[in-house]
């Protein structure tokens, strides 16, 4: 047997405290199997143990909420016996070493998450982040990222309608690849993951067992040096066709009330989704790995419960019905196996040719799992010299529209299937947020992803604050009602104390912004040690918002008629710093815009409903968000080609401020009647100014210059046909 | 008077089989059959229907793998008989692999997926699927990786000579230039039938046109098939 060594025990990622606390648990030396579950139950990844803390403190409870976080995924109801159950989730690190299978695998592991729970997905969204364009495995990972998320939900057949992509150089050495699946179930339907009734079958079901990914919960607790190449083996790979027909499976069964309980094998595989079901449901588990369908040879225990095989999955079912579980998979041509049995001991026994080869006490375990608090501290800030340049109001908005960040992403979601299930009414290039219908109704459900790690980067919890308004501006802009948000948040190394000091606060950001807007959290994801020799990416927690649209008729997208009026709704301070602008001219220091969150209610509230209220006078809606007014309209010229009339209001001072800057709290509207709305926001107390109308092939700033649309299309479009070709 | 049933072939893999159904139930004012890809009868021979995915995982090559299936080998014998067969996207691929069709669809030019409104010129009315839609171009999406048609120049000069070529990328105009095409496909070609002119396959898909009246050129589509049962 192997002799549990001090530096065995520290590949584990286990520290001396732990293992201590291990001993006091088992009341004796743990044998490897032993250790290498605690090891993946201990990791970051799956206790989040430097963040629990925190992350109670936020809001999860609402009118509308029906399962907040610690299940598979976040469910509220959308009414009609309608449900709607999200979530969020990172695969940086192996989307990082193996970009394809990295990102297809996300994508794959977040939709079993929601399948899991009962619900059919109905669309997927990803918020990506990679270094500077000028790096050079830029290029390899953004394309090798974006076909592995296409190839895997194209396949399964599962429409991929928004999201974000953007570049900076604090992600050279670490992308992000955070995937949100959105799937819809009947609220008497759910299924969850609490394992009940002693002698129970466990049946085990999907891919066969390999030795991919063992101990990948433990890299992605880790930080990057220059050997993580090597953990390539630790990438798992996957099999979309598998998913499908697992997806499938799974919703027959579902029909036939033979499942207790069910859970995804994702992180940490056989270990982790059999520890949580038995956990869950307060009860022990006999497991029979003998039993597991292998891939390979002589696999052994340790092997069996830590791989991260994809396409998986675990569950409880009722005695009667196990005859019947097993023949629908065949039929689906999986390999299914009865694995194990519930049991009342409130231990896992893990038995291999006859033999106890592990025993663990479940709840202590559970119970046990560390919980750090780490301290923090506000990091000193640096200013490097700058020299700053001035640009015309021309060429910044043409350098603006022409950047990575800004230009158009059809390169990307062109390989994306967006129209599969014909219930994608807007994709998100088409409106602020995405909007699915819920297939057989007249409604919608708006989805989002945002977030800007500049801002968080220079205030966390304003940063986070703006991230969360942002979401709930997109989906009112989409004509929808914000229900309930799912976060992913993205560090660098807590056992840092600037790093903790932007996780506490960033959190802290998201709980003041969601419990002001009546916003809860219901499901999230946290990704920690997104490190590469000791350097760390801009904080980035991305905020994944849902929203309901009653009626279909009035979701609203990026559309103008020539004619139409284009009005803005809110306060114009002028806040450049940080801003787009300001980076142009090299300017890379200051605050993020201050944000009102009371002002943010009432305006979100007024354009909501005027849009309710007016539906046919709305002919669009848009907030303004990075690169200000000016930006905000020349993205409507560009996605309707049609030109604009731009007036600078005369009381305006400076005009580069009011064009490019970057206040919070305000949209567009575009309305064919301008008397109606003008009525409404003074009886509203509304700040309302018209800006724009609807005219020419011209993109014109009265007075300062113009420019044709054609032209400003060509430059939002050559951007990634360049990077992508050269 | 009872409906009329048609069949459509669901493979492991399939993913436009619930989108075709509703499509089909809702415009062709049929009932439908969901025949699972190893039964080896097909009872309901009104017309049948095969749906887009990626048949098998489309492991091999688009489509290869279901060819394999016995209600593919019903469908080659029904063919023979005349019953009319539409195969969408994976359909299309499925049926050139099992040489009902003519040519081969391979990956798209720039070897990357497209997903996208594409418009769509009815190069041939005569034809029983095509004769009752009244537009010259209509909008379908398309969203395809191996969506490029490619044949021989002798295949290529029959399959004009027999006005098999239904439907073509073009400009909302019907401008059928290299601009048009999206993935590389000759002549672009974007859809045919077979001699007979009883089996047709096309990779844009019509069933995902159907459902808002912003884009619901797939409705005159699969109403137009009506007068073929």
């Amino acid at each position: 047997m192997t002799k549990i060594t001090q530096s065995l025990i520290s590949e584990h990622g286990i520290s001396n405290d732990e293992f201590n606390l291990i001993r006091e648990i088992l009341q004796r030396e743990p044998n490897l199997l032993e250790l290498g579950i605690f090891s993946v139950m201990w990791s970051e990844h799956c206790s989040y143990k430097s963040t629990k803390k925190w992350l109670k403190t936020l809001p999860t409870k609402g009118e509308k909420v029906i399962c907040g976080p610690g299940e598979n995924a976040g469910i509220i109801d959308v009414g009609d016996d309608d449900a709607i159950v999200f979530k969020m989730e990172s695969h940086n690190h192996p989307s990082f070493i193996e970009p394809y299978q990295g990102a297809a695998t996300g994508v794959g592991g977040i939709m079993r998450d929601i399948f899991t729970m009962g619900a059919r997905p109905i669309a997927n969204l990803n918020s990506l982040r990679f270094g500077s364009p000028k790096h050079p495995k830029t290029r390899n990972l953004l394309s090798g990222v974006v076909k592995g998320i296409g190839d895997y939900g194209n396949c399964v057949g599962i429409p991929t309608v928004g999201g974000e992509c953007n570049f900076h150089e604090s992600y050279n050495n670490n992308i992000l690849v955070n995937a949100m699946c959105i799937g819809l179930v009947k609220k008497n339907k759910i299924f969850y993951s609490i394992a009940k009734g002693i002698g129970n079958p466990l049946i085990y079901v999907g891919a066969k067992t390999g030795r991919d990914g063992i101990h990948g919960a433990t890299m992605a607790s880790a930080q990057f040096d220059d050997d993580s190449e090597e953990s390539r083996p630790q990438v798992q790979v996957g099999d979309p066709f598998m998913e499908k027909l697992l997806l499938e499976s799974c919703q027959e069964l579902m029909k036939q009330d033979a499942i207790i309980a069910i859970q995804d094998m994702g992180a940490a595989g056989l270990t982790s989704s059999s520890f949580e079901m038995a956990s869950k449901g307060s009860c022990g588990v006999k497991l029979f790995l003998d039993k597991v369908p292998c891939r390979e040879e002589k696999m052994t225990p340790y092997e069996m419960m830590l791989s991260e095989t994809q396409e998986r999955m675990l569950m409880v079912v009722k005695p009667s019905k196990k005859k019947n579980t097993l023949r629908i998979f065949k039929k689906w041509g999986l390999e299914a196996a009865e694995i194990g049995v519930i049991t009342q001991t409130g231990n896992m026994e893990i038995f291999f040719n006859n033999s106890l080869v592990g025993k663990l006490p479940i709840k202590p375990l559970a119970d046990a799992s560390p919980e750090y608090d780490r301290p923090s501290k506000k990091p000193r800030k640096k200013f490097k010299k700058e020299n700053h340049k001035s640009v015309s109001i021309k060429s910044a908005l043409l350098k603006i529209i022409s950047s990575p960040n800004h230009s158009s992403k059809s390169w990307i979601y062109n390989q994306y299937d967006r129209s599969v299930m014909c219930d994608t009414y807007f994709s998100s290039e088409q409106s602020d947020s995405a909007v699915i219908r819920i297939h057989n109704s007249n409604k919608a459900i708006a989805v989002t992803c945002d977030c800007n790690p500049i801002y968080c980067n220079s205030e966390p919890m304003l940063g986070a604050q703006i991230g969360v308004a942002e979401s709930w501006r997109n989906l009112i802009a989409s004509g929808a009602d914000p229900i309930a948000i799912t976060d992913n948040l993205n560090f660098g190394n807590p056992e840092k104390e600037e790093i903790m000091y932007q996780i506490k606060e960033a959190i802290k950001g998201i709980k003041i912004a969601c419990e002001s807007l009546n916003y809860p959290v219901v499901s999230g994801n946290v990704s920690l040690y997104n490190e590469t020799k000791n350097k760390s990416i801009f904080p980035t927690p991305v905020i994944g918002g849902v929203g309901l649209i009653k009626n279909i008729s009035q979701s609203k997208g990026l559309k103008m008629k020539d004619g139409d009026n284009i009005f803005i709704v809110g306060n114009s301070f002028g806040h450049l710093e940080l801003s787009e602008f300001n980076r142009i001219c090299n300017k890379n220091h200051g605050r993020p815009p201050p944000l009102d969150l009371n002002e943010e209610k009432k305006n979100g509230a007024f354009v909501r409903k005027f849009i309710k209220n007016h539906n046919s006078i709305v002919t669009g809606c848009h907030d303004i968000s990075e690169g200000g007014i000016i930006v905000a309209l020349a993205e409507l010229s560009i996605r309707n080609a049609k030109g604009l009339k731009i007036k600078i209001p005369s009381d305006v001072k400076n005009s580069i401020k009011w064009l490019f800057g970057e206040d919070q709290s305000r949209y567009l509207l575009i309305v064919n009647n301008e008397n109606i709305i003008k009525e409404v926001a003074r009886k509203e107390r509304i700040n309302l100014q018209k800006i724009a109308k609807v005219d020419g092939d011209k993109f014109c700033v009265i007075k300062k210059f113009e420019i044709s649309v054609k032209k400003l299309i060509k430059y939002n479009n050559k951007w990634f046909d360049n990077f992508i070709e050269k | 008077m009872p409906k009329k049933v048609v069949s459509i072939i669901v493979f492991p893999g399939s993913n436009c089989d619930r989108d075709l159904n509703i499509a089909v139930q809702k415009y062709m004012n049929v009932n439908t059959k969901l025949v699972w890809h190893d039964d080896p009868s097909i009872p309901n021979q009104e017309m049948i229907f095969i749906p887009g995915g990626f048949s098998f995982g489309d492991y091999l090559r688009s489509g290869a793998l279901a060819t394999k299936s016995p209600s593919i080998k019903e469908v080659i014998r029904l063919s023979k008989k005349g019953v009319p067969i539409i195969g969408i996207c994976n359909g299309f691929q499925i049926l050139t692999e099992c040489k009902l069709l003519d040519g081969a669809l391979i990956d798209n030019h720039k070897r990357l997926f497209i997903c996208k409104e594409s418009f769509i010129k009815i190069e041939n009315k005569n034809t029983s699927f095509t004769q009752n839609i009244k537009k010259n171009v209509v909008k379908f999406p398309i969203a395809h990786a191996q969506g490029r048609f490619y044949t021989s120049e002798g295949n290529l000069k029959s399959l004009e000579d027999n006005n098999q070529i239904v439907f073509k990328y073009s400009s909302m105009n019907g401008k059928t230039g290299k601009s048009e095409n999206p993935n590389g496909s000759i002549n672009n070609i974007a859809g045919i039938t077979n001699k007979n002119k009883n089996i047709l396959g096309l990779m844009p898909h019509p069933e995902r046109a159907v459902e808002f009246k912003e884009n619901n050129d797939g409705v005159c589509f699969f109403k137009g098939l009506q007068n073929l049962l």
